[in-house]
Parts: structure tokens; C-alpha cells; sequence
């Protein structure tokens, strides 16, 4: 019933303001890179002493974007990304602990650990929509996380994983203690990631991924599968989800079970509507602005901070479909809606 | 023979208790297709209620439920106009989850205002303390008062489903919207009335099974998952499913518990798992509602 309201939204707007949007748009979107970068050195020089939250901001981008692509790009509704990211994170903290410690090949480590979790998990769950797909992601969640507690040779159970010394980045950068290689190493990460993920969407592959999300009826019509273009999307993202983990390990050094956690990933998606899914950018406004707000209200009191990121949550839903990057769109098309 | 009992018995109550709570989830996500996370916390808010009728004001424990379930219904109407009418229809699937996570963590967050962090309990009437003889063996009393409230449950709502003029309409309406509101059927006061129906079994729920399902402010996000899963299993809108789903679910859950402790939830989110891959759309995929 709402969706026919949101059609008729959509529907609305004049088609020479739909002519003019594209153009402007791809001009923002082709600065989108450069500017982000410009932003994160640009914070790396004023916030000196918030390094470590940077990081994580960084890092928890990476993962979010992850869930862009398999939400915003494949429309598969889940709260089971934190598998992903966590699986990657224990693969590299372990790796790191017993076998190497060059933090590129860590980094690689997770992204196969995530990928590999996605691909099976995927292959397994991804022919329910709906209802009992979001389930079978929670119980995936929950699994992993369980099994992850009982292995507690391996991954220090409850305790977390620590121990996590990476060696210096490309055998010249030492991951110093005030944070400073670990925030540009997370940062430069972002940045290939977003580069890589860009590519991916537009490729036809992602085209077809949208193709799916919008009908899949019509893709199979013509001749695609629609559950093999799903399936691949989560294992893709699935690695972008593993490399955030390993970048979240080899940052701190430390990996804790809430990594695999339900709450952690339902916190994914709240991040990325906020920022607006569906939209590389979105993912990574939306993070920048939960965590710097949780970071600043947390420090107060958690239950304010809940009572402020519900209420957001809500308004974000009921007045700003499109989430905090739309607003861009909003100017640009200089449109009421 | 005796962990057999206990966990038949214990097993029977859990499951009843789930039951109950997430038939109203059920009912709503099959006639008004809308996921409603906050499902969890309106059962919360019924036993702070229950649990400050008895413990602040010294009410006895009937009244306490009755005042819990009243208020419930009552403070989620205005919500239910406000916000879940917005959001009816499973193509706003993401924005159901958002909007009623959003309005879980509001609910928490006040919950942990006015009561604070630590666990409330509800006190329990003489009556309902002890234990109850049955053949060879004795069960604690409330078990007994729980298991038979579930049974009545699935009796009223099956009587109310399937032999009364709203129920007829309920069906019409879960079969198809706009038919049934074509043929003059006043949907929105169907969907008002359903709501109201769902809110008042989580509250009763939310009441009841204090004991099994402690009260404390994350409750709300605590046993959500627990409520979608005997929804998903069961399938959306189906009763009957609810209830053998909630069962299954509570004897599996309390199982793993009672017999390999040390693994937690691990059999509970594995059964699901192979459930819901055999059968995506729930157990009892027959007629919804």
C-alpha cells in the first residue's frame, strides 16, 4: 500500500529534472573518491588525538558498504552480516597469532575466511525471501558466533582473541601506538575498497545484481539466475566483510566475540539507512555519523544513546526514505518531494 | 526418566509462553504483512506494568495482569495509528524492521528511565506457588497455570478465527485486501482490532512468562528473535503452526540446555536452520490464519 505511494513518488517528478539529476550526480559521484580522501587526511591533521576511533570508523565503513552491496545493490534484507566481518576478523587475529604477520596477507586471510562463509551460507539460505531469509541470516549469526565461543583454543572464547602484532606494512611503516600508520592504513583500505566496489556495481554483473533486486521474475525471463547472481553478490561482499574484519584485527589487535554478534550486525544496518542504502556513499556517511554520534552520547549514558538512535531511526524512516545521502539529491534536483 | 519429565514439562511451559507472545506477531505479520520487532517490547512493557501493579501499588496478581494487558493495548493504539499504518504491506519490509527497532530502543530506553537497569520480578499468588500432583509425578503449579493458559489460548483464538463474524472478515481480509475491502469490509478498523489483538497476547505473554523469560530493559532485544523464529517456522498468520512450532522450538531449546548445557543456543538456531531450508515457507505452509 506504501508502495505504491513511494512509485507514485518516483513517478512524479518532471523528466527534465530526472535528465538534469544523472549528469550532476556523476560528476558528484566521480569526485566522491577524491573527496573522501581529502576528508580523511584532512581529519587524520585535526583529530590527532581520535585516532583509534577513526580507525574503527574506517574500518566499520569498509563493512558497512559490504552490506550496500548485498542490501543496496542485491535487495537480500539480512541481519547475518556480522558473520562475515567476524569470521574474517578471527581468521586473521589467528592467522596473526600462529602463522604470519605481514598485515596485507592478513588482510587477504579475512577476506577469504569472509568470502568463504558468504559462498557456503549463501548457497545454503539465499532460495528464502523475506521473513525467512532474515531468520536464516540470524541463525547463521548465532552459529557462527556459538561455534567461535566453543573453539576457545583458538579464538580465547568469551575472553576475545589478543595477541594480534602485525608486522611493519610493507616491511617500512610500524603500526606505532599513537595509531598514525593504523588510521592510513584503514583509510587507504576504505578508499581501494569503495574504488573496487564502484567498479563491481557498475559492472554487468551488478547491473544484473539490480536487475534481480528490481524483478527477478524478469531476470529469469531472460535468462539469468537470479539466485547464482545472489549468490556470488554475498560471496563478494562476503569478502569485503572479511577484509573489514581483518582490518578491524590487525587495527586494534584484539577481536571479541561481539564481532560475530546479531547486535553488530542489526548496528550495520541501522548505519547504512541512515546514510542511505542502495548508494556507495551512504554506507559511509551513515557510519561516520552513527559512530561519531554513539561515540559522543555512549560516553554519557548507553540508554540515552538508544533512546537518540531510535528516534532517529524512526524519523530516518518516516521522512527521509532515502537516508542522509538523498538529501545531496534533494538539492540537486532542487525538488520538494 | 526423571530429566525426560522435567524437560517435557519445562520444555511444554517455555514453548506455551513463546507461543502466546508470538501468535499476536504471527496474526499481524499475516493479515497486516508487517515484521514488527517491537513485538518483543510491548510483551516487556505488560510485565513492568504487571510487575509495578504487584510490587509498587500491592495489587493482586489477576488484576495486576488484567491492568497490564489493558494498558498495553491501550498505550500501543496511538502507534498503531501513527506509525505501523504507514509501513502495512510487505513491500516495506526494511522500513518495518527499522521503524520497529527504532521503536524497540525507544521503549528500552524509557523502560530503563522509569524501572531502571535490574531485574523486576512479578511476586507470584500462594495459588500459583507449590506444586500440582499429576499420576505418578508433581509439577510446580505455575508450570501447570501456564501450559493451561496456552491451551486456552489456542482454544480462543480458534474459536475466534474460525467460528465468530471477525474472524470471518480477519480471514477474508489475510486472503486478499482489497477483495474483502471492495466487498465492504471495514479493513483499517480490522487492522486497528488485529492490532490490538496481537499487542494484548504479547502482553499476557509478556506477564506470564516472567519467570521463564526474566524482565529486564533487554528484553525487548533479547527474545525477538526467539518470537520471529516460531513465526517463521510456523509460518505467518497460521495458528495452529505457531503453536507446534513454539513447541518444538521450546522442547528443542530446553533439551540442549538440560543435556549439553555447555553449547547454549547452538541446537535452537541449528534446528531452525534446517527447518526453515526444508520448508522456506514456514512448517504448516497450509491456509494463513
Amino acid at each position: 500500500m506504501s508502495g505504491r505511494h513511494m512509485g507514485a513518488v518516483a513517478a512524479d517528478q518532471p523528466p527534465q529534472v530526472a535528465a538534469r539529476g544523472p549528469r550532476l550526480r556523476r560528476t558528484l559521484g566521480g569526485a566522491a573518491v577524491p573527496l573522501l580522501a581529502a576528508a580523511g587526511l584532512a581529519a587524520f591533521w585535526l583529530f590527532p588525538n581520535d585516532l583509534g576511533l577513526m580507525t574503527r570508523i574506517a574500518a566499520t565503513a569498509l563493512y558497512v558498504l559490504s552490506l550496500d552491496l548485498v542490501l543496496g545493490f542485491g535487495g537480500i534484507a539480512t541481519l547475518g552480516q556480522a558473520a562475515m566481518f567476524g569470521t574474517g576478523a578471527y581468521a586473521a587475529g589467528i592467522a596473526a597469532v600462529h602463522l604470519v604477520s605481514d598485515p596485507l596477507v592478513l588482510l587477504a586471510v579475512g577476506g577469504l575466511a569472509g568470502g568463504l562463509v558468504a559462498l557456503v551460507t549463501g548457497a545454503l539460505i539465499l532460495h528464502a525471501r523475506g521473513l525467512t531469509l532474515l531468520m536464516l541470516t540470524i541463525a547463521v549469526v548465532q552459529i557462527v558466533q556459538e561455534v567461535v565461543n566453543k573453539a576457545r583454543d583458538l579464538t580465547g572464547g568469551s575472553d576475545g582473541l589478543s595477541g594480534i602484532e602485525p608486522s611493519p606494512l610493507f616491511g617500512l611503516f610500524r603500526f606505532d601506538m599513537f595509531g598514525r600508520t593504523s588510521y592510513l592504513f584503514a583509510l587507504a583500505v576504505l578508499l581501494v575498497g569503495v574504488l573496487v566496489a564502484r567498479r563491481i556495481v557498475r559492472s554487468p554483473f551488478g547491473l544484473a545484481c539490480r536487475g534481480v533486486k528490481e524483478d527477478p521474475l524478469r531476470v529469469a525471463a531472460l535468462g539469468g539466475s537470479p539466485r547464482r547472481y545472489l549468490v556470488t553478490l554475498y560471496a563478494v561482499a562476503g569478502v569485503f566483510a572479511g577484509v573489514a574484519g581483518a582490518l578491524t584485527a590487525v587495527t586494534s589487535g584484539i577481536v571479541g566475540l561481539d564481532s560475530v554478534s546479531f547486535s553488530w550486525s542489526a548496528e550495520a544496518l541501522v548505519m547504512l539507512v541512515l546514510g542511505g542504502a542502495g548508494r556507495l556513499v551512504g554506507a559511509i556517511i551513515g557510519t561516520v555519523a552513527f559512530m561519531t554520534i554513539h561515540h559522543v552520547m555512549a560516553a554519557i549514558d548507553p540508554f540515552h544513546w538508544m533512546l537518540f538512535i531510535g528516534l532517529f531511526l524512526m524519523g530516518t524512516v518516516l521522512f527521509l526514505p532515502g537516508g542522509i545521502a538523498s538529501l545531496a539529491d534533494r538539492f540537486i534536483k532542487g525538488n520538494r518531494a | 526418566m526423571e530429566t525426560l519429565f522435567g524437560i517435557v514439562v519445562d520444555g511444554v511451559a517455555y514453548g506455551m509462553i513463546l507461543f502466546i507472545i508470538s501468535v499476536g506477531l504471527s496474526v499481524t505479520l499475516g493479515l497486516m504483512r508487517v515484521v514488527n520487532l517491537a513485538h518483543g517490547a510491548f510483551a516487556m512493557v505488560a510485565g513492568y506494568v504487571a510487575s509495578y501493579a504487584a510490587q509498587g501499588l500491592g495489587l493482586p496478581y489477576a488484576v495486576g495482569l488484567v491492568a497490564a494487558i489493558l494498558f498495553t493495548v491501550l498505550a500501543t493504539l496511538p502507534l498503531e495509528k501513527l506509525l505501523y499504518r504507514r509501513i502495512y504491506g510487505s513491500a516495506n519490509e526494511l522500513a518495518q524492521v527499522l521503524l520497529t527497532i527504532g521503536l524497540t530502543f525507544v521503549i528500552v530506553a524509557g523502560i530503563n528511565y522509569l524501572f531502571g537497569p535490574t531485574l523486576k520480578r512479578i511476586p507470584l499468588p500462594d495459588a500459583l506457588l507449590g506444586t500440582v500432583a499429576i499420576g505418578p509425578k508433581s509439577i510446580p503449579v505455575h508450570r501447570a497455570f501456564v501450559i493451561a493458559m496456552g491451551a486456552a489460548t489456542v482454544l480462543g483464538l480458534w474459536w475466534l478465527l474460525e467460528r465468530t463474524d471477525f474472524g470471518i472478515k480477519l480471514r477474508a481480509a489475510v486472503d486478499d485486501p482489497n477483495m474483502a475491502a471492495a466487498l465492504g469490509i471495514r479493513t483499517e478498523r480490522l487492522y486497528t482490532a488485529t492490532f490490538a489483538l496481537g499487542t494484548g497476547l504479547a502482553a499476557l505473554g509478556g506477564v506470564l512468562g516472567a519467570e521463564l523469560l526474566p524482565l529486564e530493559p533487554y528484553y525487548a532485544i533479547r527474545y525477538i528473535v526467539l518470537f520471529l523464529a516460531v513465526v517463521a517456522v510456523g509460518g505467518a498468520g497460521n495458528i495452529l503452526g505457531s503453536a507446534a512450532a513454539a513447541l518444538a522450538l521450546g522442547i528443542v531449546d530446553t533439551a540442549g540446555k538440560y543435556l549439553i548445557p555447555s553449547f547454549g543456543e547452538f541446537f535452537f538456531y541449528a534446528a531452525l536452520i534446517l527447518i526453515l531450508f526444508r520448508w522456506p515457507h514456514g512448517f504448516f505452509q497450509g491456509r494463513a490464519a
